[in-house]
Order: C-alpha cells, then structure tokens, then sequence
C-alpha cells in the first residue's frame, strides 16, 4: 500500500476582489520532504501558503490531509493538524516579549494562571536546541531588529513539532550564519519526517534543502521540478515564463497555453 | 505595582550569584544593568509609572502649599470616596484602550444602571440585591450589544459606541421620569457602598499588613520558583525594597485615613477591582489575549486567538464596570439623576485611564493607571474646589493634563517605534 502524501491540494482557486490570486493550483507535500515553491512577486505564494494555514481560506479546491479529505477554515485547524507557519510578514505582537509571542494563543497555565516561568523555562530550552540567540527574551518584540524577529517567528513555527512547516521568505531578512543554521533546521525537521514547504527566491538555499521545486507563475502551476536533476536554467525560465511548463503536469485548455 | 519586571540581568542570572560576590562588585554590577534597563525603556519610550507619579506629587504639592488643608485626613478621605466611581469605570475603559478601542458609552451606562435600580428598587419596590443584580445585567448586556455590533459586524467601536451614547441616555432618562431624578433611602445597601467606614485599628492596619506580606509572599515564591528552573530573578534585595515601598503606602494610607473617620469601603472595593483586574490582564490566558490584541489584531487571529470572543468580552466588561461605577456615583449622590450621562463622567474616565498611562494607541497600559489617572483629576478638581476656583479654571487644567499625557503617549509610541526596527 502505497504512502499517503502529507498534503494534497486539487483544484486550489482564490480570488480577491480584483485579482484572480490562484486558479486550480495543485501541490504535493509529503512527510520527509522539503517542497520549495518558487515564483516572481505576485505569483501567489504567500496566499497559498494562507489558503493552507487557515488564515485566507481557498474559494475552490480540495485539502487533503494524509489521505483525507479536510476543511481549513480557521488557523486554529491548521494548528490542530500539526501545521506551523513562518509568515512572510512574521504576524507577531510587537507589545508582547519573546516568550509572550512564543506561546500566544497555546498559553500554558496553572488553573486559569499563565506560567510564566515554565513558559520561559521553555523557550529558552528551545533556543537552545535550535542554538538560537536572544539577549534578552523578556522584551518587547518591537525593540529587536528585523532579522531577531524573524529568528523569533522561526523559533515560534519549531514550539510544537510540527509535522507540516510553511516557511514565506524565511530567510529574507537573516543573516549569512542564521540563514546556514536555518537550513540546517529543515534538513532536521525532515529527517524526523516532517514536511517543509520553503519559499524562497534564493537559488542556492533552495539547492541545498529542497528536494523538488513546485513554480507558481501568474496564480498557476508552472511545473515541478527534482531539483537534483533539473537544469537551474529551467527552472529561472519556468519563473520568469520563458517556458511554460504547465501542459507536462496537468491538461492546459487551449487559452491559456504560452503564447 | 508592577508594571512591567526590569530584567537586565542577565549578568548575574546564576542562581546564588548575588550571595556569593561580594558586595561592592555585586552593587556595581546591579546598577550597570539598572542604567541599561532603564536607558533600554527610555528608548523605548516606556517609564510606567512614573510620569503620573510624578504628576501626582506636583499636583499635592502645589495644591498643599496653597492650603493647609488640601492634604488633611478629612480632605484626603472625601478624595479617596469621590474617586470610586469614575475610577470604576475607568478600569473598564484601560481594558477597551487596551485592544486598541473605545467605548464612549461608559458615561450613559453608568447613568442608566443608576436609573434603573432606582427605578426597580424605589418605584417598584422590588429588593436591593436584586435591583442591583438586574442594574449590573443591564451594563453588561448593553456592553455586549456594542461589542457584537462591532466584532462581528466590523462597525467602528467608536460609532457603536456613540450610538450607545445616545441611546442609554434615552433610556435613562425615559426611566427617570419627568422628575428626572429618584432619590434612595438612606442606610441601605447602596448607599451603604460609599457611607461606610472601617474605623477598628486591628482591622484596618491588619488588612494593611496582611496585604504587604502577600506581595512578599508572592515574590518570594516567584524567586523561588525562578531560581529552581535556573532562570534568572529578582535579588532579595529588590524584594525587600518593593515590599517596604508597599508597606509605607499602605500603612500610610491606613494611617491617614484611620485619622479621620476609617478606611472607606468604596476605596476597598475600588483596590480589590484594580488588583483582581490588574492579576488578570498580567497572569490569564486571556488577559494575554486582550494585550495581543492591541498590539496587532492580524497577528492575533493568526496565532489561533478568537478575536471576536476577547472583542465582545471587553466591552462586555466595560459595560459591567460602568453599570458598578455608576451605582457608586448614584450612592454618592444617594439619588439616580442626570448627572453621569452629562459627559463629564465619560470624559473623565477616559482622561483618566489616559493620565494614568495607558495608551490610546492599544496594547501597553495596566488598570492601576485608571487609579492613578483618577487621582490626579480629582485632586485637581477637589483643591480647585478648596481654593474657590470656578469650575472653569478647573477644565482648563485638566484638559492641559491630558493633553500633556497623549503628547507623552504619542511620543512614547514614537520612540518605541523608531527604537529597534532594523
Ligand atoms: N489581501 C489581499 N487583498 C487583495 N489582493 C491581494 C491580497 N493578498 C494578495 N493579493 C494579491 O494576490 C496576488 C498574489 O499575492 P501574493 O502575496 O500571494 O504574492 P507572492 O507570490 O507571495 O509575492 P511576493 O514574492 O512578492 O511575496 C497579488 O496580485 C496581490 O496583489
Ligand atoms: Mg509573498
């Protein structure tokens, strides 16, 4: 009997008011796999990457979660899954400290009251596992830098073992050492069998990790690539539309193919 | 009165760290990392406290010195009754600042609860409790009204808010009758709220006491607890200063008003409202929740808060303290009249909840601000009064005071804006 798949989307469509963002996407994630999703800005990644953590829920299309088919309309059914986020804008609390933003929403408490020192007991265990460092993680999220809060929204996405990571632009604002220590994060988090889902518009993180490379161009597939075999030059041309890649992966109607 | 721990001590965060260096070392180490916690929350534009401690000292002062008899125990204990009220409802109004919001409807709530346990109580003769039951209900349904129409529907709280202005109002004075005022009998349970007095000597520099050895109490099991998970924490030191600074305010106060005619029940009731609302904001899920919130709602959602619950719940809350504020207004005037729904109850709260340091802009704020606020503005209101100042005087000032305090809040917000963004 063959594995489920982690994550199956069919058919994934979403629409703002005067942008059709995803038409009929299709993605495959399976556990112990890193799928990066590539594209030119706009092509509708970070809504995908929405549609999957319940935060923008999809108009049209089908999820399914190990086989079955599920409904993510709230992020709590997302979390529920096991799926954690990066967000490309992080979604963090600037008034709240480091552990504050940690453990929102999955507070621990004691008969009703917060347990602060257990909460921090836990974040600071946990920088230490992923050797991250925070100066100080009693203060205010809004007075670290970019890339510290960044670190921050990684660390948080890590809290509760997730079997499913979306990762928008993780690297984005990180630095040389932090970026190579992330990468080494994922390369673990799927060896414990885990799926990562990583976008990312560097060539050479992507090489390194990922093992296939899902393309969006203009809100639709675009081809999916093994990255260990695939040529870069393909791929780059598969992002900017130099090729158009669809018809190999799924039937294109006639107008919409390539021009 | 915490607002927030300083921790900038990563230096000595070796559990025992402080006994085993010696003294002069120890010292110097704790002040460099007091000058780097306090340079850190200068930048970041957040002083707590101390701003309208600050205020508060000048205003007594000033008004001391012009007279003798701004800070006698009589005028002192009229002050600490005359706060209950607006400070009930400014409790209310920290929370609704606190996600971002505002509730201008607090002023008419306080006077409809007033109007409709008089109208329940007096004209219908049904029992106290249960008309003040009923007068509570009413505060909370009203606030949960506001705080549906605008989580769920998305309308402005501020419009919600202004209709419910106007519309308790309505009701209020529709219940109040042509008269426009119903008066209470005296020696009953709300009038009682702002008549009684504790005067026993054992009680009341008990309660003083026991509360000071609960805040011990409370930081050294919180050392404790620190220190066996290896994690930094507060000296004895600091413990021992914090708590004599408790104890000289409480025994101080205990001792002030004693002289006169005892510790006021309202004031009790008005401190156990702060500290209980004040646990809760700082040490429940949900208080957590109502911080997020105002410091980004997106956020929030995303992290798996249910927005709209913690949305209607503040206002459902700022609606029930209105109601009881307003029952302390009525029991002061011992009759539900027009009063609190003139505006200068919603103002004042407002004001206040802003002098103290909250932030109109969501997210940093603590509910003793909402006592600290209504000090000032009564104080500045009751030694106008001493001095004979018209009433007009007296709004000028106040209004100089907020004022300063949003210009402080603005530029705080500023500073912590530009202060770590990369
Ligand atoms: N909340 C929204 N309201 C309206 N339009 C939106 C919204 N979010 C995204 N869009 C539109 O959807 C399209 C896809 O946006 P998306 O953010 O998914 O792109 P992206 O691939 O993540 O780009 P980038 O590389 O710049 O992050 C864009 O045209 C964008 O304008
Ligand atoms: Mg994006």
């Amino acid at each position: 009997m063959p594995v489920q798949p982690l994550l199956v989307l069919r058919g994934v469509s979403k629409r703002f008011a005067a942008v059709q963002a995803l038409v009929d996407v299709e993605l495959e994630i399976r556990a112990g796999e890193v799928v990066a999703l590539m594209g030119d800005n706009a092509a509708g990644k970070s809504t995908l990457v929405k549609v999957i953590s319940g935060v923008g829920p999809a108009d049209r299309g089908v999820i399914e979660w190990q086989g079955s088919a599920v409904q993510i309309k709230r992020p709590q059914d997302a979390q529920v899954l096991g799926i954690a986020t990066v967000y490309q804008d992080l979604a963090m609390c600037g008034n709240l400290d480091v552990v504050g933003n940690l453990f929102l929403g999955r507070e621990i408490h004691r008969l009703g009251i917060l347990d602060e020192v257990e909460m921090e007991r836990r974040t600071r265990e946990l920088l230490h596992t992923l050797s991250i460092r925070i100066p100080d993680v009693r203060v205010p999220l809004a007075t670290l830098s970019g890339g510290q809060r960044q670190v921050v929204a990684i660390t948080r996405s890590f809290l509760s073992a997730p079997r499913l990571l979306l990762l928008d632009e993780p690297t984005a604002s990180l630095g040389i050492e932090q970026t190579s220590q992330l990468l080494d994060l994922i390369e673990q988090l799927r060896d414990q069998g885990a799926g990562v889902l990583l976008i990312s518009h560097n060539m050479g993180d992507i090489k390194a990790v990922a093992d296939r490379v899902a393309v969006l161009r203009l809100g639709r597939n675009n081809g999916v690539f093994d990255v260990n075999t695939t040529a870069q030059e393909q791929i780059i041309s598969s992002i900017t539309g130099a090729a158009d890649n669809a018809a190999g992966h799924r039937p294109t109607r006639p107008e919409e193919a390539w021009p | 009165m915490r607002w927030r721990e300083t921790r900038a001590r990563a230096a000595d965060a070796a559990p025992g760290a402080g006994r085993r260096r010696d003294g002069r070392r120890w010292y110097a180490g704790r002040l460099r990392a007091y000058a780097v916690a306090v340079r850190r929350r200068l930048h970041e534009g957040d002083l707590g406290p101390v701003p309208p401690l600050l205020a508060l000292a000048v205003t007594w002062i000033v008004f001391q010195s012009l007279n003798d008899n701004f800070l006698s125990p009589r005028n002192l204990s009229v002050l600490s009754v005359d706060i209950v009220g607006t400070g009930m409802i400014a409790v209310g109004i920290v929370f609704v600042l606190l996600i971002g919001e505002i509730d201008l409807s607090v002023g008419s709530l306080a006077g409809l609860a007033g109007a409709v346990f008089a109208a329940l109580n007096v004209n219908l003769g049904m029992p106290e409790w249960l008309a003040v039951i009923i007068a509570v209900n009413c505060g909370a349904a009203a606030g949960a009204i506001h705080g549906f129409f605008f989580a769920k529907i998305g309308v402005p709280s501020f419009v919600v808010t202004l209709a419910g202005l106007l519309a308790w109002n309505g009701l209020m004075l529709y219940l109040l009758g042509p008269e426009s005022s119903i008066n209470f009998s005296e020696d009953e349970l709300v009038t009682t709220l702002t008549s009684r007095y504790f005067s026993a000597a054992v009680a009341i520099y008990g309660l003083a006491a026991l509360g000071t050895a609960a805040y011990l109490f409370v930081s050294y099991h919180d050392r404790r607890r620190r220190g066996a998970a290896g994690m930094p924490y507060r000296p004895v030191r600091e413990i021992w200063a914090r708590t004599a600074l408790v104890a000289v305010v409480a025994f101080a106060t205990v001792y002030v008003l004693g002289r006169f005619e005892g510790l006021p029940l309202a004031l009790l009731i008005f401190l156990g409202v702060i500290i209980a609302s004040d646990l809760f904001l700082r040490r429940t899920p949900y208080g957590r929740q109502v911080l997020a919130l105002g410091g980004g709602v997106e956020a929030a959602r995303r992290a798996g808060v249910d927005v709209a619950r913690v949305r209607i719940s503040v206002f459902l809350g700022s609606g029930t303290l209105a109601a009881v504020g307003g029952l302390f207004v009525a029991s002061r005037l011992t009759s539900a009249t027009q009063v609190p729904g003139s505006g200068m109850l919603l103002i004042n709260a407002i004001a206040a909840a802003v002098i103290g340091g909250t932030s109109l802009f969501g997210g940093r704020g603590s509910t003793w601000s909402a006592l600290l606020g209504v000090l000032i503005i009564q104080s500045i209101a009751s030694g106008m009064a001493l001095l004979g100042v018209e009433p007009a005087v007296q709004f000028m000032i106040t209004g100089g005071v907020l004022l300063t305090a949003v210009v402080f809040d603005t530029l705080a917000r500023r500073a912590a804006e530009s202060g770590g963004r990369s």
